[in-house]
């Protein structure tokens, strides 16, 4: 290899850029970048939500790891680049949200292009997707559509991103999503530990058995629901815990503070390279040399499964009635979260989630939504919060102090 | 956990390492491999603030899941192992010798001696001194390697004598390897620490060579200096040089007695209590005594019929003499309350009657006095004794009756 030393002088001006400067705080950096392309998709308005973009980078489908290897030959990394280009841990949504949301205030863009009721990234639209991803009865969607109307949050102006405004809630499209099929869940089964499980038994006793089945359908059975998706969680959860453990984080071109480094750097990577061979061939099985295309939907229901493990074209009439021309749950009660919400300001979220301090009908659904948005559930059960306070906010007006149980 | 989806280099490594530790628990290799090979890209980052860094997970884990791995060669072994002694300066000498110990477990002695003496004539700066301890156990193992070819050597020649023919380049072989043995294994087991192997090949040169002065004094060495952590096997090692050089009885007794303080269990007691037992010396024989009683308060000793026969002679010569019961006494009072359950049950009886007669007459006999005619175990065995009409246990119930009154003063 024939590469003279002034080749490997790095960037002009890379220790300069790090140096602390208090006047711009704000600093291209490579989880940043991530900020700025999710910032373009957003103002395209593209149907592709920051949770899955994410998902994409980990997944290699977005240049992102290991990012100087597409840097045309004349760029060569060295010295004090590494520490801005090198990427080691994966982009963290808060972060690369929060930062999106500086950069646009800080290019002083204008309002962005008007999020309606037939962008991707509206709720009724997303709630519809992950409904499908999260094998839910298709009827739920109904459902969904009435909360976020009732709560505004399917407006236009609450929607739409307009930089540099600090008194507008920055909104997570796909987490609020997802929180408001959460609120659904609980407004239709209570999800207390009991009733979800129970009252399917009490229809069998009140009727007969001919009752599971209406007009060439099936009633949604949360318990079934509950087995079938947890297996397959289960399953995916423990496949993606594995491959994290089995995560590369380094390439075939080792990068090199200096040139003094150099030979040391590449000695090492030859030795790391044997010891892959050598047990790579005691492995057994065959690394994929190829990446599966990038794909919107990580679990995926059939119809045309005999097993009966779709639930999408299940009924809901098991749970509901109907009230003066309307259907309602059969469900009267209802829990919130927290009768009190943070100061998201001063301690960074709206509430505390704890596993330990909620029924596990709730941490599942929550877990459920967690590994398909590559979040911590505390994320969405803030937007959970945020719901069900906008939801029952004239009933809250009254301080129902003890009584977390409400009537609707 | 709350930061799960956090993931960086340091975390994502270490779940791997965790994968890598359940697969090997559950010896799982090619599993255990397929998270290796994801894992020693960690090489390629600095963890010098860590306890155990990657370089030596990475020798250590390799090291075992090659050697488990159906697939994998010797020779895959041994290339692993070369690039392992690269890898970490500060370990060069472990590494080496771990090496070692894997070529011995395979039978390649030839290529342990050549790692033995590659790693002997390594020199890098502070870390020799550093790695003292580690370069003086390479010389002893190959003073040991020396001694294995010596002895080979030596077996030639006997076997060559025998036929009358003298091999002079065997036996020069043979001495130069004693002299490069001997340097090492005496340099070894100065340094407080087991040794035993070390010691015992070392006195067996020394014999060999004539030298039994300093084999002695090898062994007095290893067997009394405070320094060294208590072995009971030296004190075994010594008494069985004494008893080859024909000491003298007491030199032979005062070698056993602290193995008898340390081990009482030991199977040399047996020898002890029958030497101690003959002795003319009052007190030699009370302590015969009390060792063949302590030896048998060990569950490992319950069915060994020598035993149970010392302890029966010596009780019928104290019983018979008349004198000395008190020393019966003695022994018994700590023991009379769980001995019976523990050997002399009417299950025992049965059980002994069945598989060892002469078993069953040494224990039936010290029953006998100690518990009287009338215990289970006696009376069990000495019924199906004389049934059996064999002489022997007639003439065990007739001594037992006759000497009834001694169980009297005994169980007082």
């Amino acid at each position: 290899i024939q590469e003279s030393t002034s080749v490997y002088s790095g960037s002009v001006d890379g220790s300069l850029y790090l140096m602390k400067n208090q006047k711009e705080k704000l600093r291209m950096t490579m989880p940043m970048t991530l900020s700025f392309c999710y910032m373009a998709l957003l103002w395209l308005r593209e149907p592709i939500t920051l949770s899955e973009f994410l998902r994409f980078v980990v997944e290699g489908h977005i240049p992102y790891l290991n990012i100087f290897q597409h840097f045309p030959e004349k760029m060569k990394l060295c010295g004090l680049d590494l520490k801005i280009f090198c990427v080691e841990s994966w982009p963290v949504y808060e972060e690369v949200f929060n930062k999106m949301h500086e950069l646009a205030a800080f290019l002083d863009l204008p309002r962005f292009p008007e999020i309606t009721d037939s962008c991707f990234l509206h709720p009724d639209m997303l709630c519809m997707k992950y409904l499908m991803e999260a094998n839910l009865p298709d009827e739920l969607h109904n459902w969904t559509c009435r909360v976020v109307k009732k709560i505004g949050i399917g407006e236009v102006d609450f929607l739409t991103l307009v930089p540099g405004n600090k008194s507008t809630r920055k909104v997570k499209y796909d987490v609020l999503a997802a929180a408001v099929i959460v609120v659904v869940l609980k407004l239709l089964f209570l999800l207390d530990d009991h009733y979800e499980w129970g009252f399917f038994a009490l229809l069998i006793s009140s009727q007969t058995k001919m009752c599971i089945f209406y007009s060439g359908g099936l009633y949604f059975q949360f318990k079934k629901w509950y087995e079938v998706v947890k297996h397959s969680l289960d399953v995916e959860q423990k496949k993606l815990d594995e491959e994290r453990a089995k995560y590369l984080w380094r390439c075939e071109r080792p990068l090199f503070y200096s040139v003094k480094n150099r030979a040391k750097v590449l000695k090492r990577r030859q030795m790391v390279v044997n010891l892959q061979n050598q047990f790579g061939k005691l492995s057994g099985s065959v690394r994929r040399a190829e990446k599966p295309n990038p794909s919107s939907f990580q679990l995926s229901w059939s119809e045309e499964n005999t097993d009966g493990s779709c639930f999408h074209g299940h009924s809901l009439k098991g749970i509901l009635q109907e009230k003066c021309g309307l259907l309602t749950a059969m469900n009267p009660d209802y829990w919130l979260c927290t009768v009190k919400l943070c100061n998201e300001k001063l301690c960074g979220h709206l509430a505390h989630y704890r596993e330990v301090d909620f029924p596990q009908s709730y941490h599942f659904v929550l877990r459920l939504f967690s590994f398909l948005l590559r979040i911590q559930p505390s994320y969405i059960h803030d937007e959970v919060c945020m719901i069900e306070h906008k939801l029952f906010s004239k009933k809250l007006c009254k301080k129902l102090k003890y009584n977390t149980v409400l009537r609707k | 956990s709350s930061n799960e989806h956090k993931l960086n280099f340091k975390k994502s490594k270490e779940a791997c390492l965790s994968y890598i530790q359940d697969a090997m628990l559950q010896k799982q290799w090619k599993r255990a491999a397929e998270f290796l090979t994801c894992y020693v890209e960690s090489l390629e980052k600095d963890y010098s603030r860590e306890h155990i860094g990657p370089s030596e997970m990475i020798w250590r884990i390799g090291t075992e899941i090659l050697w488990h791995h159906s697939h994998s060669s010797m020779k895959e072994f041994n290339c692993f192992m070369e690039q392992m002694k690269t890898l970490g300066v500060k370990r060069y000498l472990k590494v080496c010798l771990e090496h070692v110990f894997h070529l011995l477990c395979n039978g390649q002695i030839d290529e342990a001696y050549q790692n033995l003496s590659l790693a002997e004539s390594w020199r890098f700066g502070e870390q020799t001194a550093l790695q003292d301890k580690e370069m003086k156990l390479i010389q002893a193992y190959r003073g040991l390697l020396d001694y294995y070819s010596w002895s080979k050597q030596k077996n030639i020649l006997l076997e060559h004598g025998e036929d009358g023919f003298s091999d002079l380049a065997v036996e020069q072989e043979m001495h130069s390897c004693f002299r490069k043995a001997a340097v090492n294994l005496k340099e070894i087991i100065k340094i407080p620490g087991v040794w035993d192997l070390f010691v015992k090949c070392y006195v067996d040169l020394l014999e060999f060579y004539g030298d039994h002065n300093e084999a002695h004094q090898v062994l007095n060495e290893y067997a009394y200096n405070s320094k060294f952590p208590a072995n009971p096997n030296a004190h075994v090692y010594l008494y069985q040089f004494l008893k080859r050089q024909g000491e003298s009885k007491k030199s032979l007794v005062s070698a056993l007695k602290i193995l008898h303080d340390i081990v009482p269990s030991h199977e040399l007691m047996i020898d002890f209590n029958t030497m101690l037992q003959k002795s003319k010396k009052r007190k030699k024989r009370r302590l015969g005594l009390e060792v063949i009683f302590a030896a048998l308060d060990y569950a490992g000793w319950k069915e060994n019929a020598k035993a149970w026969s010392c302890l029966a002679r010596q009780v019928k010569q104290i019983v018979n003499s008349g004198k000395h019961l008190d020393w019966i006494k003695q022994e018994w009072n700590s023991r009379k309350d769980w001995w019976p359950a523990f050997h002399f049950s009417r299950y025992l009886a049965k059980k002994n009657w069945q598989e060892n007669k002469s078993l069953s007459y040494g224990k039936a006999l010290v029953a006998g006095v100690l518990l009287g005619k009338d215990c289970k175990y006696f009376k069990y065995v000495s019924h199906h004794g004389c049934k059996a009409q064999l002489k022997k246990f007639r003439m065990l119930k007739k001594f037992v009756n006759r000497h009834n009154p001694v169980y009297l003063r005994i169980s007082q």
